[in-house]
């Protein structure tokens, strides 16, 4: 900042320095000096007044010679011969009897950082190290770090840095830690300061006697460490778990990172520390501070990565008060976001309703970018809120639902419907490219079910000549081209001109090579153009019902408690995705390894092998029962859609099919007892599911409750002519079911059947009796009836989930 | 580690620069505000990055304090430490503000040298730093006819004011020392509710958030003993007494705060240091001991000439003897409003339409309990449909309610020890400060 008058000022103030009388008057010499650093620091440059500064220095007033030298320091770079004049004086000062003047002394003669005067320096340094005064003893331990990485090059005394080590036992706390910050610096080619055993322990029992700062650094310096067995560890942790749930946030995230670092190997323990310190946490997040609140809010979304279900309990800590700042609210939109689950969705998206009006733009187009994502989940309700702001007819409102529902269309195809109704009109109200861009896909995409599709593309068309998005341009060419795919005779007219225009006297090389190519592809015709361009219309890869899936711990360990879960935008792993939704798709990959049909025999084995430890009597009775070898196949794939469609017209018709009777399809209930496998990650229970050829659908994330896997499969029994398609639920809800039920559906089952069913039941309930809180309750459809193969399949995935738990246990 | 620190004005001007570590060169000041002044929203993110420049900045006083430091260092301590100067240099200073810490600029260089040395935090304890500061705050106190007004006759304290003038802690703990300053204690017991309520009265959601701060201007004091109420308990188990429980969830105590009559008589026992300190946070959630004191009844509808009326009343719940003060309604309104017309009860209140924040803004001064109070808002908004009245609300309420707390939190005593020479005074100030938020109808045509 220019300051107009700066030489006037300097000249001024020279004379009243160098005025005798100002001199000898101590108050009125003080404050000429303070005019000077006042004029420093707001940005005057106060360089020429260095040697009258100088003078100023010789003086008894404490209070005068702290101010020099805020001022020697500022200045010294710009004038090393000069300084040399005051290291005498601050040489005599490091002799003082006041141990206040002589830290400060100390102090200031390192803070110069000149390296001309280094030779100086170490001699008072050293004695600083001995010094009676641990004010003293504190700035002389940190003067060697400042000397060290004045000039790096040069080799640091060894009787130096062992003296640095010795004085890890000193009696002041401060001198201790600074001993550990200095020792950080000098030895930082080494790898930092030694942390082994000994001084570990040491650095542990004194920790009590640190301040926060303090005992934040030893926390930190600690990580390096690796304790040498079990219960070393297990002594480190319980002694540090107070500080884990410390009320100062500082100290319970630097005492998080070390758990961290310490139980690498020990996942479960890690899991129970982020358990432990959900408390001080959320605590944090209503600090006075909005600063702190949002620091923990995103530590939170950390933890939240590994245990999706940490905070399901406290969601309403995460509603947005009224004066938050946008910064924050977001942040909460994204923490609600993973907090859905059935029994607070109702309340959540209310709450998110109202921030979708909010006066920022940018907090209500996240509020309806979450709405979108807990609308993968609960589809109907977020879409009738999503419809229901389109009314407002705001554009960055339009744009961000219209945004939102084609992120959403693209991962949950059955909401197309909704969609293409509430799109009609809204091309007015869109005024930004990326709005537009959105549409344009949808368009494109499901032009056939847009009844007003061709007039608006026309509008678009008529426009493009003005249009300046690049984007938007070849959007349009390619909605156009995928809806005269499935309305030639309304778009062929207005292709031809987009074509024409795009070829002949666009500019921009994207664009003309893109209406080159598809001008090029009608020519090979129309069956090779409906190749290139009908493609996906959904995100193929597995879905997740609510969430995410747990990432390991060691994951974001490294990045906790820095400055990187702060950055904007860091933790977005769900990035909006700003184009159309294809670009970032990926395709399955089908496993070559596995052949299509499993021969069931090598699993009955496992079964048989495996089934002495949890003995599930009903599993037994069913696996004696299967005769005939059963065959599991994948194929044919059964879409998402597909499966929610039977597995819904199911659920109505169940309902009343105690008197309908003859169904073509079988329903069935079973409780299978295996205590861990809700905690499975779900990537290894697809992978042990796909052994044996069950295809799994979807799944809630581990951890949460109640938990979910949807599944299916086709069996083939050897004497049956044809196969038969099984629809299956697992649910864990944690509670103690009531009671075990099997149902039956049908009426035409023979007396056999019936005696089944009965011994079925009552070995459910036994299973129940005996400690079956931990029951997993499967249902399956099957269509068509089959008893046999249902049981054969049962037995099978019961296995599997034997199997699934003892590895875990 | 801290490179830098320094603290702006909101208009950018440099007031303090201090370069701890002298490895960052150019002009961090420059670029962190460049930043800053880029930005549109109305407070930038915490975090910024420039070039391997890492820029932490809290706002306090309606200034920046900023820290400049590596990227791996920890936040919380960061921006703990940011919070604790800026609570350091209130202490010393008296006040925050610009012109406070313009007045103060070589105390603060004195704080800082002390508190930080080589970008490493040495200490932030005011009984530490008050043996290192020599330099005297200057305070600027605003001329008050309210001071006067406790000056007796021939300058003679008068007995008649039991009351604090409000400005009476915001001076320099140091002045207490050498100028003879009272030696004075003032207990703040510090409430933030929020409070959501739904369309139809029914409470949605209700956070308490506590604290009891001790400011000390007693330059010695051994010990202290604040006495709460004995009914107060914590946790949902747990039931004292016989009268209406006083009940809160989570507590937490200052480190220096000991507990050992806490347990049987409610007593925190602790030898404050001079300045003002956090001594107990707590946190009540969801059910409230009474009811929200305000209720709000909303009727919203079009006019025939298409202009959006609001009719409001507004009740108070208190018990007649108190009254909530400086009550502010904010009632968002659709974008676009151009002009309001108003009809309130009383000309002590206003209200007046912020097109920025697209609101509504109706401020009552004072409002007593039992009392009801009505406020007739026209609006012209062009192009006014169906679907603008759903932008209308929810209504925020803040407001304070003196000597009164949410959780019924009550201080019995507060007891010095040893029995402090020559006049001391003891002050203990109830603040209730709540957000309160109240769905107006919504239902999406």
């Amino acid at each position: 900042m220019p300051y107009l008058g700066g030489e006037e000022t300097v000249r001024e103030l020279r004379r009243a320095l160098s005025n005798p009388n100002v001199q000898s008057d101590q108050l009125r010499y003080r404050n000429t000096i303070l005019k000077v650093i006042r004029a420093m620091s707001q940005g005057v440059d106060m360089s020429g007044l260095f040697s009258e500064m100088v003078k100023a220095c010789a003086t008894v007033d404490v209070v005068q010679k702290k101010l020099v030298y805020v001022f020697l320091c500022s200045y010294a770079a710009l004038n090393p011969e000069l300084s040399l004049l005051v290291i005498n004086t601050l040489r005599k000062d490091c002799q003082d009897p006041n141990p206040m003047v002589r830290s400060l002394a100390l102090r200031n003669m390192t803070n110069l950082r000149l390296p001309s005067l280094v030779e100086y320096v170490e001699q008072p340094l050293a004695a600083g190290l001995r010094d009676r005064a641990a004010c003293v003893r504190r700035v002389a331990v940190l003067g060697w770090a400042k000397l060290h990485n004045l000039q790096a090059s040069s080799e640091i005394d060894a009787a130096v840095v062992n003296e640095l080590y010795s004085l890890l036992r000193d009696p002041d706390p401060v001198v201790m830690v600074n001993c550990l910050r200095a020792l950080e610096e000098i030895l930082k080619d080494e790898g930092g300061v030694a942390i082994n055993k000994p001084i570990t322990h040491h650095l542990l029992n004194r920790l009590k006697e640190c301040d926060i700062w303090g005992q934040c650094q030893v926390l930190r310096v600690l990580q390096r460490y690796r304790p040498q067995s079990e219960d070393e560890l297990f002594d480190i942790l319980s002694l540090l778990d107070a500080s884990l749930v410390s009320p100062h946030p500082p100290i319970m995230a630097a005492t998080l990172s070390l758990f961290l670092s310490l139980c690498s190997g020990q996942p479960a323990v890690s899991l129970a520390a982020l358990e432990r310190v959900r408390g001080p946490l959320l605590a944090a997040c209503g600090s006075g501070s909005r600063e702190m609140r949002f620091t923990a809010l995103c530590h939170i979304q950390l933890l939240l990565r590994s245990i999706p279900g940490l905070m399901g309990a406290h969601y309403k800590r995460f509603f947005c008060g009224y004066a938050e700042p946008a910064y924050i609210k977001q942040r909460k939109m994204q923490v609600l976001v993973e907090l859905v689950n059935d029994e607070n969705v109702a309340m959540l998206l209310d709450e998110l309703k109202g921030y979708c009006t909010d006066v920022n733009a940018e907090t209500a187009q996240a509020a309806i970018t979450a709405i979108g994502r807990i609308g993968r989940s609960y589809s109907d309700r977020c879409l009738e809120i999503l419809t229901g702001l389109l009314g407002l007819k705001q554009d960055h409102i339009t744009s961000a639902v219209v945004q939102t529902m084609r992120d959403l269309v693209w991962v949950c195809p059955q909401c197309s419907d909704t969609v293409c109704f509430a799109l009609e009109g809204c091309e007015e109200t869109l005024q930004d490219s990326q709005g537009r861009q959105a549409l344009l896909w949808l368009l494109g995409v499901y032009g056939e079910r847009v009844s007003s599709a061709p007039y608006t593309l026309e509008v678009f068309i008529d426009g493009v000549r003005s249009e300046a998005s690049l984007g938007v341009k070849m959007e349009l060419l390619t909605a156009t081209m995928r809806l005269f795919l499935c309305r030639p005779a309304e778009t062929q007219d207005m292709l031809g001109r987009l074509l024409h225009y795009c070829i002949e006297e666009e500019t921009d090389m994207c664009v003309r090579d893109q209406a080159l190519l598809y001008y090029r592809l009608l020519h090979c015709g129309i069956e090779e153009t409906r190749k290139v361009l009908q493609g996906r219309r959904s995100d193929p890869s597995l879905g997740v019902l609510i969430g995410r899936p747990a990432e390991p711990v060691s994951q974001w360990a490294r990045s906790f408690n820095t400055l990187e879960p702060l950055r904007q935008g860091s933790i977005e792993t769900e990035s909006v995705s700003r184009g159309s939704p294809e670009h970032t798709m990926f395709d399955p990959k089908p496993n070559a390894d596995l052949s299509n049909t499993l021969d069931c025999s090598r699993i009955e084995k496992v079964h048989s092998d495996g089934d002495g430890r949890c003995s599930d009597s009903s599993a037994d009775i069913l696996a004696s029962s299967v005769a005939a070898p059963l065959s599991l196949s994948l194929f044919p794939a059964l879409s998402p859609e597909e499966f929610e469609r039977l597995w819904l017209q199911q659920l109505a018709l169940h309902a009343e099919q105690e008197e309908a009777g003859k169904e073509d399809f079988v329903w069935m209930e079973e409780c299978v007892r295996c205590p861990t496998i809700p905690r499975c990650s779900p990537q290894s229970l697809q992978a042990a599911m796909q052994l044996v050829n069950i295809q799994t659908l979807a799944f809630t994330p581990p951890q949460t409750l109640p938990w979910r896997v949807y599944l299916y499969t086709h069996t083939c029994l050897d004497d049956a002519p044809h196969s038969t398609l099984i629809l299956g639920e697992l649910l864990y809800t944690g509670e103690e079911p009531q009671k075990a039920e099997v149902h039956k559906g049908s009426a035409d089952g023979g007396v056999g059947a019936e005696g089944i069913e009965d011994e079925q039941a009552r070995q459910g309930m036994e299973a129940t009796a005996d400690g079956g809180q931990e029951a997993v309750k499967v249902t399956l459809r099957q269509q068509p009836r089959d008893d046999k193969a249902l049981k054969g399949f049962l037995s099978i995935l019961t296995t599997v989930l034997h199997t699934l738990s003892s590895e875990r246990a | 580690m801290i490179s830098q620190i320094f603290i702006l004005s909101s208009k950018g001007d440099h007031l303090i620069y201090k370069d701890f570590r002298g490895e960052s060169g150019g002009d961090a000041v420059g670029v962190f505000y460049e930043k800053v002044t880029a930005l549109t929203g109305d407070q930038p993110p915490v975090v910024m990055s420039h070039k391997g420049l890492h820029f932490v900045h809290v706002r306090q006083g309606g200034l920046y304090w900023v820290a400049t430091t590596t990227a791996d260092s920890s936040p919380f301590t960061i921006i703990e430490f940011l919070n604790r100067l800026s609570a350091l240099v209130k202490d010393y200073c008296g006040s925050l503000s610009e012109k406070s810490v313009q007045m103060n600029f070589a105390l603060i260089y004195e704080l800082l040298d002390e508190a930080v040395d080589y970008g490493y935090i040495q200490t932030t304890s005011s009984d530490v730093l008050k043996n290192f500061i020599q330099t005297e705050a200057v305070s600027s106190r605003p001329f008050s006819l309210f001071d006067l007004s406790n000056v007796g006759l021939f300058g003679a304290e008068t007995q008649q004011s039991k009351v604090a003038p409000s400005s009476a802690a915001t001076r320099p703990i140091q002045s207490s020392r050498e100028q003879g300053g009272k030696s004075e204690i003032f207990v703040d017991v510090i409430e933030r509710m929020s409070v959501v309520i739904g369309s139809n009265g029914m409470l949605m959601k209700a956070d308490v958030e506590g604290e009891i701060r001790v400011k000390c201007y007693l330059p010695n004091c051994s010990e202290m003993r604040i006495g709460l109420n004995e009914e107060f308990s914590i946790g949902k188990s747990q039931l004292r007494g016989y009268g209406a429980a006083v009940r809160v969830d989570e507590v937490s105590f200052h480190q220096m705060v000991r507990l050992d009559e806490f347990d049987s008589h409610r007593i925190l026992r602790l030898c404050p240091s001079q300045g003002e300190q956090m001594v107990m946070q707590y946190q009540l959630s969801d059910d409230l001991p009474s009811a929200p004191p305000f209720r709000l009844f909303p009727t919203i509808e079009r006019d025939s000439g298409g202009r959006l009326l609001m009719y409001l009343k507004l009740r108070c719940d208190l018990p007649p003897k108190s009254a909530a003060i400086n009550v502010a309604a904010t009632i968002p309104v659709p974008k676009g409003s151009l002009s309001l017309s108003q009809e309130l009860s009383s000309p002590d209140q206003s209200a007046e339409l912020k097109p920025q924040s697209r609101a509504v803004v109706w401020k009552i001064p004072r409002f007593t309990g039992g009392m009801q109070l009505s406020a007739l808002f026209k609006l012209e908004v062009p192009g006014l449909s169906s679907a603008s009245l759903l932008e209308v609300g929810p209504v925020g309420l803040s407001f304070e309610l003196p000597k009164l707390t949410a959780t019924g939190l009550q201080i019995r005593f507060l007891r010095l020890s040893p029995v402090q020479p020559g006049p001391s005074q003891r002050w203990v100030r109830f603040i209730n400060i709540t957000d309160l938020n109240i769905f107006t109808e919504r239902s999406f045509s």
